[in-house]
């Protein structure tokens, strides 16, 4: 019989998950939870006193940009800063260099990932390079487990091949997930088209670009049957629409990023593009709209669109500069400290209900209880914090929060039972 | 202005407060036309006499020698009123750079200097360096056959080597103090912060 | 002040005060010799990442008028041509001690991102579809010279305001003294959110023109014709160009401006440029006069030394 693991107990906690919340300890031991209750006791003890204990995060939109792009981030640097921020699980976007639009392309991401220190899922690319043109072979990468497909960075344009995606993977099990973004209304903006881009001298994409998507998916979702995602949603106008969907039956789900609910395209006023994100920042009564979405449920999901760009093509001229910002390691502060909602809400935002989109539920998202596997996250919801880019784990710096003080941090990271972060401090 | 006048004066702060008044209006007007019969004097007339009046202090002084020559040139057919110009030095001062220092008052050369015989005029000469300035600007305006220099007081304290052709009066002061002269006098004070 | 990024790092008292400065410059062109020893020592240099003539030039002669050194840069034989980043063309300039850099490109806020990276003033030269403040002050000079003031003045900005830096500048400028502004375009020209402009628009050039005391043409940029702005230059003339008929209904006195280079027989009809109330020469002339003062103010102290 072989020896016993060291067991890990997670002393003092609020334990929050869709049953509802108790103040009792975690035992975890050999990858699983092994004991939930009062005073219990383990080998190593991770300290929860005045933390919330929930499952581990789950990151619906992360860019990992390996292969490709490995001077701003590459798996294993990335995942680190996934569990940084509490993420036990993550889904690596497909518009890598070579794209994931292959069964070669999911398994070298996977078997990266299977090194990383959290779960790192692979999505697939709906249509070979993402060129929106040809189907991608989805039933080979979704035997290898891939669960979310997407062209994510652009949108399918073609309404025709758009169904045509949805019948095919609706006979797969597997759902798509769309990054909305009218490529002829869009073209030629670097930031939201209105006061702001009109001042700056900036080309802008109109709320539009994003909302007729919206619409036409919905529209395609009816017609086929088949699920749709909504990626990173930033406008009112859809999430009016997604929650109509929702409300009509339709099988469609939505996430919004952070800086949606955070921050607004004045941000762009000095030119710095770090703030330059697609969807872009919107004017605040879009932002008004991202938060009422998140609280009455029209969204399902926060979802971080993690997008690391080295210092050099972020300090390129605004329209020349790659769009994106980092958000695994401030997802969760924000979440606490900006949408005024019950900590049990943005548990759930984060962790059972992206784990139910990505197909994942079995192993993250909780409930916490005997027999499941420890992914876990404990954070303080009260502590408070300043965003330092340079201490960030991420190897690029292109936070928009630089010098921001944050209200609710991450203290330990279980992913399968490892403490990966405890005490704040990352182990290897 | 000349110089330490300038940097205490407005805009740069402080208020003038007269002490001693030194030279009455009657004295300023006997100075004004000595020293227009010494001009015309030593240029044998007032043909090719142009007056340059450094802005914004030496203006009016410009103004009543170029008058004051024109009357002598009355009684005297082949002499006449002679071309009076403004100069604003502040572009060609050597403290640029040093403080803020804005143009006052118009610059207006009325002729070409070439072979003209230039009287630069001011109110009080002291380190001479708005001299220096203005003999720097009016290379601009071409080649002047002479430059002499009128100031209706020279209080001393030069820090170059210049010397006026014709002074209303040498007055002897202290570093610290100031002069004031205008049409109606010259006051000897000091500027309060 | 230690930038001119945009018109609004002056203020209407800023304004009034380059103008005025702007004045003594124009008698230092005046003189025989027209070339004043102020910023003797200082270097000036000329960061164009996008072509430009009268614009380049005009700042050099205004940078020489002053006695500056001008370094002059151009992309075509530059070290941005084999990929070098646009901080570190910006640090090497740096290193060799400029002064001010004038800063033309065609992304908007790079003016912007040059100031945050050295220590010399940067002067914005034009930027994408930003700004190119040092327009708006010649202009609001040119106006001043002709009319006496610009506060109370009509002035009618026709053409492709979208995408004009000339016309940003200027709206914030002439209103900024107190004018009011009309434009007139064809809606696919205005820029968006428009009416959060302080200013009127108008479709119908005919009215607007008989009632304005200065029309400001803009360049029809050819090089947008793809982007299906305009059906044709021919209907674009004939609809919403300042043609031989309008001028002749213009007010007696009424400016025609025009930041150049000019389309002939687009946006104004060549006849019309060379009435006596054309002011397209004038504004290149007053450009240095402008110039001069803005480099001047920028430079004439030294901010880091204590002021005696």
């Amino acid at each position: 019989m072989s020896p016993k693991l060291a067991s890990t107990v997670i002393k003092g906690g609020l334990v929050v998950d869709q049953t509802g919340q108790r103040q009792v300890d975690v035992v975890v031991q050999d990858g699983y939870i092994v004991g939930v209750g009062p005073d219990l006791s383990g080998d190593e003890v991770l300290d929860a006193g005045g933390c919330v204990v929930s499952a581990g995060f789950v990151d619906l939109h992360t860019h990992l940009r390996q292969p490709g792009l490995e001077e701003a981030e590459t798996i294993e640097s990335g995942s680190w800063a996934a569990v940084r921020g509490g993420f036990s699980a993550v889904v690596a976007m497909p518009n890598t260099n070579p794209p994931i639009d292959c069964a070669a392309v999911v398994q070298e991401v996977l078997a990266l990932g299977a090194k990383a220190p959290c779960d790192v899922y692979s999505s697939g690319a709906i249509t070979v390079e993402r060129k929106g043109e040809q189907l991608a072979p989805m039933a080979e990468m979704a035997e290898l487990g891939v669960r979310l497909f997407t062209d994510d960075g652009t949108g399918i344009q073609s309404a025709g091949l758009m169904r045509r995606a949805m019948e095919y993977a609706s006979g797969l099990g597997v759902l798509l997930a769309q990054h909305c973004e009218v490529t002829s209304l869009a073209q030629g903006g670097h930031m939201h088209e209105g006061e702001w881009s009109s001042r700056l001298g900036i080309g802008g994409v109109p709320a539009e670009a994003e909302e007729l998507m919206v619409m036409r998916d919905i529209a395609l979702c009816r017609l086929t049957g088949a699920p749709v995602h909504f990626q990173h949603l930033s406008t009112r106008g859809s999430i009016a629409m997604v929650r109509a969907a929702r409300q009509g039956g339709l099988p469609v789900t939505a996430e919004a990023a952070p800086h949606h609910f955070t921050l607004t395209d004045e941000a762009c006023a000095g030119y710095d593009a770090t703030f330059k994100v697609n969807p872009p920042l919107r004017p605040l009564d879009d932002v008004v709209a991202v938060r009422e979405g998140l609280g009455d449920g029209a969204v399902d999901a926060i979802a971080t669109d993690h997008a690391p760009h080295t210092p050099d093509s972020k300090e390129r001229p605004f329209d020349q500069a790659p769009p994106g910002m980092l958000g695994l390691e401030t997802a969760l502060s924000l979440a606490l400290g900006e949408l005024n909602l019950p900590i049990a809400q943005v548990v759930g935002l984060l962790s059972w209900q992206p784990a139910a989109i990505a197909g994942i539920q079995d192993t993250h998202g909780g409930p916490i209880a005997v027999g499941r596997q420890a992914n876990l996250c404990v954070f303080d919801p009260e502590e408070t914090w300043t965003v330092n880019p340079d201490t960030l784990a991420s190897l690029a710096r292109n936070t928009p929060y630089g010098g921001r003080e944050m209200r609710g941090r991450v203290r330990h990271t279980l992913v399968g039972g490892t403490a990966v972060v405890a005490d704040q401090e990352m182990r290897s | 202005m000349a110089e330490r006048e300038r940097r205490r004066t407005p805009p740069y702060g402080g208020v003038f407060v007269a002490r001693t008044q030194v030279m009455t209006q009657a004295d300023i007007k006997r100075a004004t036309w000595r020293m227009a019969h010494e001009i015309v004097e030593h240029n044998q007339g007032s043909n090719d006499l142009v007056v340059v009046g450094l802005q914004t202090g030496g203006v009016w002084l410009a103004t009543d020698i170029a008058a004051a020559i024109g009357e002598i040139a009355d009684t005297d057919t082949t002499h006449e009123k002679p071309p009076c110009g403004t100069l604003d030095v502040a572009f060609h001062r050597d403290d640029i750079g040093l403080r803020p220092l804005l143009p006052q008052a118009p610059t207006k050369i009325p002729v070409h200097l070439d072979g003209q015989a230039v009287v630069i005029v001011d109110d009080v000469l002291h380190t001479g360096r708005t001299i220096r300035a203005a003999l720097d600007a009016l290379n601009s305006y071409g080649r002047p056959r002479t430059v002499q220099l009128c100031v209706m007081v020279d209080r001393g304290h030069r820090e170059l080597p210049i010397r006026p052709d014709y002074v209303g009066k040498n007055l002897p002061t202290r570093q610290d103090e100031m002069v004031n002269a205008s049409r109606q006098g010259v006051d000897i004070g000091e500027v309060h912060k | 002040m230690k930038h001119l990024l945009s018109v609004d790092d002056l203020g209407a008292e800023g304004i009034e005060h380059v103008c005025s400065l702007a004045d003594h410059f124009t008698e230092v062109s005046q003189r025989p010799i027209p070339k004043v020893p102020a910023l003797r020592g200082k270097t000036v240099v000329m960061l164009f990442f996008e072509n430009s003539t009268r614009t380049r030039l005009s700042f050099e002669v205004a940078a020489k008028r002053l006695s500056a050194d001008v370094m002059g840069f151009s992309i075509a034989s530059s070290s941005v041509q084999k990929g070098e980043s646009l901080r570190d063309t910006v640090a090497t300039i740096s290193a060799m001690g400029a002064h001010a850099m004038v800063v033309r490109h065609r992304s908007a806020g790079v003016p912007a991102q040059v100031a945050k990276w050295c220590d010399a003033s940067v002067v914005n030269a034009g930027d994408g579809t930003h700004e190119h403040p040092t327009q708006a002050l010649l202009d609001c000079y040119t106006i001043k010279e002709r009319l006496g003031t610009v506060a109370g003045k009509h002035i009618v900005i026709l053409g492709d305001i979208k995408h004009s830096r000339v016309a940003r500048s200027g709206i914030k400028a002439f209103t900024a003294l107190g004018a009011k502004v009309t434009l007139v375009a064809p809606a696919t020209l205005l820029p968006p959110a428009v009416e959060s402009w302080p200013v009127e628009v108008s479709m119908d050039i005919d009215t607007v023109l008989g009632d304005c005391d200065v029309v400001y043409g803009l360049r029809v940029q050819l090089e947008r014709q793809g982007e299906a702005l305009l059906p044709s230059l021919r209907e674009y003339s004939a609809h919403w160009g300042l043609t031989v008929g309008r001028a002749k209904r213009l007010p007696t006195g009424a400016l025609v401006m025009h930041p150049g280079p000019v389309n002939r027989g687009v946006e104004i009809a060549p006849e019309v440029l060379d009435w006596p109330n054309a002011t397209v020469n004038e504004q290149v002339r007053h450009g240095v006069s402008v110039r001069m003062a803005v480099l001047y103010l920028l430079l004439h102290v030294d901010t880091d030394k204590p002021v005696l």
